[in-house]
């Protein structure tokens, strides 16, 4: 008796968790209508542009689709270019998910690379490539996360805002690099562009096997889920999310607040530090003013697309990829500056903001039985 | 005689009528205003009385224009108006007070009072203004200091100098959105009584809103009480027996019982506050040398004109101010706010506006049900990972037993209603064993359902041994509630007393800084 008891609500609670399962489903496509919109209508805004300088737009996503998607050499070099994006977006999430807008990925991206660069030249042929890689790893990741980590605590300490000093932070990193790479670490016998020395083939990173991406989209991928669980299944994540949400309750838990977002920041720059590191042992083997590419700018608007969401950010990392690897052959093709891509990012990012004002707006995605409201 | 001759040489009665007919407004699904008529009187000093939520904001923010009705129509003076924008109502004598203060704080009053005229010009022939204040003024009842900035005026000037704003813009409707709120007992009874005056000389027209029942009896001639957007009633102050008010307010809702207090004696202190110091804007003590002690037991209520330190104590002593100088001691032990000592010495809040202060809107019920222990053995594993089952199968039990009206524990507990908010944090600060518990405005935007409930459940953590710091705005609240009442006034409390040897004239008083 007391068992069907048991069993019958044991079916409820199913039944119960089924239909919550479905209220939340239907509420969280929110999250995934809103911004595709978004894209839409940047695409669609972007058309207009292209008109209007006389291009053809349907040229043009096709030649984004078949430069970026099209074949196996270009989704291999889509994913080359989405490695960095996923670290530099990360770089936005983690402290976003705390309720600071942190924009000083390419700084810390510059800062990691050159470090790395800088802290192999006296392992090179002394060390193992193995054991130096990982030290330029670390090295990266702390030299960001101390970069970045600096605005955070900034922002703990002195209430400085946290966006201004990131970004400021940006320009005085690439300063520093170029300091260095023009000055006391210039490999002299490199007569063209001011560089440290280079790694040698010997000590570059290599390819995860039977591709020609290099292991950044592998490592990235594995630090978005470790963040994603980081910010979902621990106490610093449940802490992160109170802060972000609403910091006076936090504070009214005692839940050390300074600490998380210098923390929080930390992370951040430790992400970006690292695509830097990548940068430099797999793709450009040294450290020179090529480092600032604009993956840290175009990481903010891949974050902000995928609502801060490290899962989603490795998605819309590999889309943005795409259209950044593109970039050449629409250059070619249809005899555009290169400066068009960032036009389409650009006005992405507008229309991406505006729409952050549609949500809640809709009443579809609310619940239809929705706890009354007064 | 003589008063004929006196209405001969007085001017005509400049007060308006107002009138609404099946007045109705609709929010997505939620009728906020449901077919209202209501008839006020030229000169009339109206109330306008219900629950949060009964839709009196709704209805005269329909008036103003900031809503357009959906249906229905207004009728000013006798004749058909409509009121597109705040612009057209002020054109037409319309004028509003709201809760808080409008005016600039670093103007002077009659900087203020000039700027806000539609015709303002761009230059200000300030000696001209001067002398038609002047000339102004001489007409008013009652004036209030003009010269000096804002800012450094006291409450009850500052709500005259608002309601002299009105009449200087020549509005001849005044609403008043909860005007004593700000005020002492003193300064609000004053500054009634001047409109009251005003209203008699049949010179302006009133609706107050309001849920002091004092008020009403004392000020007001007529009254209509709305209950969920409907006109559930109207008639003369003077037929209506205050019973029967707050039944035409609440209908057949079940009211918990006034909550009972046992008669232990208070035991020791538990919380003490010596010579706390706290810092604001520009290094000024807002709180200036705090002295109370609270015994197990017992319930210290704290009054006071809001803006006098009362939420800056709540955040010191909840780690959101830093302390310059004193201590907090509990149990005779130095305390500081970390998340630590809340656990260990059993240190509980309800902040006012729950969701503001206490919990975070996108995160769910059973989430927010768990901040005080999210991070301790069940719900925390080797104190840094999460699992999520026990945090649920809590949030359930809780959510039962405290009658939190949600579709599920997953829910976002922004979208519950303010009543099931308040009950949710108060599941999450009194499921558990209390020993200190600081309470700030608990019942601030609540029905009365909820309130009788969350003043039982406060006296019931006094009955069972609790320190309970009361912080409210609400004297009635206090004189309810308190074993012992504390006034604070700029930053320092000024007179503690039983509640059994004193009276709301004394407290007025000292909240007022004069005694």
């Amino acid at each position: 008796m007391s068992e069907s008891l048991a069993s019958t609500e044991q079916a409820m609670d199913k039944e119960s968790a089924v239909r919550d399962f479905f209220a939340r489903l239907r509420r969280d496509s929110e999250y995934i209508a809103i911004p595709v919109l978004a894209l839409a209508i940047s695409a669609a805004v972007f058309s207009l542009f292209l008109l209007a300088v006389g291009k053809s737009p349907i040229e043009f996503f096709q030649l984004v689709e078949r430069g970026g998607f099209g074949t196996a050499f270009s989704i291999q070099n889509t994913l080359q270019r989405a490695a960095p994006l996923i670290l530099t977006a990360l770089a936005v999430a983690i402290p976003a998910r705390i309720g600071l807008v942190m924009i000083g990925g390419e700084g810390a991206l510059v800062i990691g690379g050159f470090t790395s660069a800088a802290i192999a030249i006296p392992m090179l042929e002394r060390v193992p490539p193995a054991p130096t890689l990982i030290i330029m790893a670390l090295a990266g990741a702390l030299a960001g996360g101390l970069w970045v980590g600096l605005a955070g605590l900034l922002r703990h300490a002195r209430g400085v805002n946290e966006t201004i000093s990131s970004l400021l932070l940006t320009y005085i990193g690439v300063a520093v690099m170029n300091f260095f790479v023009e000055g006391a670490l210039r490999d002299l016998t490199n007569p063209n562009k001011p560089s440290t020395k280079p790694l040698g083939d010997a000590y570059m990173l290599g390819k995860i096997p039977g591709t020609d991406v290099h292991w950044g989209l592998a490592v990235g991928i594995v630090i978005a889920l470790s963040l994603h669980v980081l910010m979902t299944r621990t106490t610093f994540g449940f802490a992160a999310r109170v802060t972000g949400g609403n910091p006076r309750a936090a504070q009214a838990q005692g839940l050390p607040v300074g600490k998380l977002i210098v923390a929080s920041a930390a992370i951040a720059g430790a992400c970006a530090g690292l695509a830097g590191f990548f940068e430099v042992a797999a793709i450009q083997g040294r450290a020179n003013a090529s480092l600032a590419a604009g993956y840290g700018f175009t990481g903010i608007l891949v974050s902000f697309l995928a609502r801060h969401n490290p899962v989603a950010i490795i998605f819309v990392a590999i889309l943005f990829g795409g259209i950044v690897a593109s970039g050449g052959l629409v250059q070619r093709r249809m005899d555009l500056p290169d400066a068009t891509v960032l036009v389409l990012q650009g006005l992405t990012f507008v229309i991406l903001l505006v729409s952050e004002t549609l949500y809640g707006r809709f009443e579809f995605f609310r619940d239809a039985r929705g706890s009354e409201r007064t | 005689m003589d008063d004929a001759i006196l209405s001969l040489t007085q001017p005509k009665v400049r007060a308006l009528s107002l009138e609404t007919i099946g007045m109705t407004k609709i929010f997505g699904p939620l009728v906020a205003l449901d077919d209202v008529s209501l008839k006020i009187e030229a000169g009339s000093f109206h109330a306008l009385l219900g629950e949060n939520g009964a839709g009196k904001s709704t209805l005269v923010k329909c008036i103003m224009g900031f809503y357009q009705a959906d249906g229905g129509s207004l009728l000013l003076g006798g004749g058909e108006v409509n009121v597109r924008n705040p612009r057209d109502a002020r054109a037409m004598g319309l004028g509003m007070v709201y809760q808080h203060f409008t005016l600039a704080p670093c103007l002077t009053g009659a900087e203020n009072l000039v700027i806000s005229r539609a015709d303002a010009p761009t230059f200000i022939n300030w000696a001209r203004e001067k002398k038609r204040l002047d000339a102004f003024l001489e007409r008013m009842p009652f004036r209030a200091p003009l010269d000096v900035p804002v800012s450094s005026l006291a409450a009850g000037e500052k709500q005259k100098l608002e309601i002299l704003k009105l009449l200087y813009l020549d509005q001849r409707l005044l609403i008043l959105d909860e005007p004593t709120s700000v005020l002492t007992p003193q300064e609000a009874d004053e500054i009634l009584g001047l409109l009251r005056g005003m209203t008699e000389r049949k010179e302006i027209t009133v609706v107050m809103i309001t849920h002091k029942f004092r008020e009403v009896t004392a000020f007001a001639d007529s009254l209509t009480v709305l209950r969920r957007g409907r006109m559930v009633g109207a008639g003369k102050v003077a037929d209506i027996p205050t019973e029967e008010m707050a039944r035409m307010m609440i209908g057949d809702t079940q009211i918990a019982a006034r909550a009972i207090r046992s008669q232990n004696a208070a035991g020791e202190t538990v919380l003490e506050l010596a010579a706390l110091v706290a810092k604001g804007e520009e290094d000024k003590d807002v709180l200036d040398r705090v002295n109370l002690k609270i015994r197990a037991g017992e319930i210290v209520g704290v009054a006071g004109v809001s803006g006098n330190g009362q939420s800056q104590l709540v955040e010191a002593l909840s780690g959101q101010r830093e302390i310059a100088d004193g201590r907090i001691l509990v149990r005779g032990r130095p305390f500081e706010p970390t998340r630590d000592a809340f656990f260990k010495l059993k240190i509980f809040g309800l902040p006012e506006e729950p969701l503001k202060n206490a919990a975070v809107p996108r995160m769910s019920v059973a989430e927010n049900m768990a901040f005080r222990s999210f991070d301790r053995p069940p719900n925390a594993k080797f104190g840094w990972w999460l699992s999520a089952a026990p945090m649920r199968a809590r949030a359930r039990d809780l959510i039962s037993r405290y009658r939190v009206k949600t579709q599920s524990p997953d829910t976002p507990i922004g979208d519950l209603s303010g009543g099931n908010v308040q009950r949710a944090v108060l599941a999450r600060e009194l499921s558990d064993e209390v020993d200190v518990l600081i309470v700030a405005n608990p019942c601030f935007g609540l029905d009365f359902a909820s309130v009788a409930e969350i003043r039982a459940q406060i006296m019931e953590q006094r009955n069972r041994g609790a320190a309970v710091l009361l912080i409210s705005e609400d004297l009635d609240e206090i004189l309810e509630l308190a074993d012992r009442v504390a006034v604070m006034s700029e930053g320092a409390i000024s007179y503690v007393a039983p509640v059994g040897e004193t009276d709301r004239a004394t407290i007025g008083m000292h909240m007022a800084g004069h005694a």
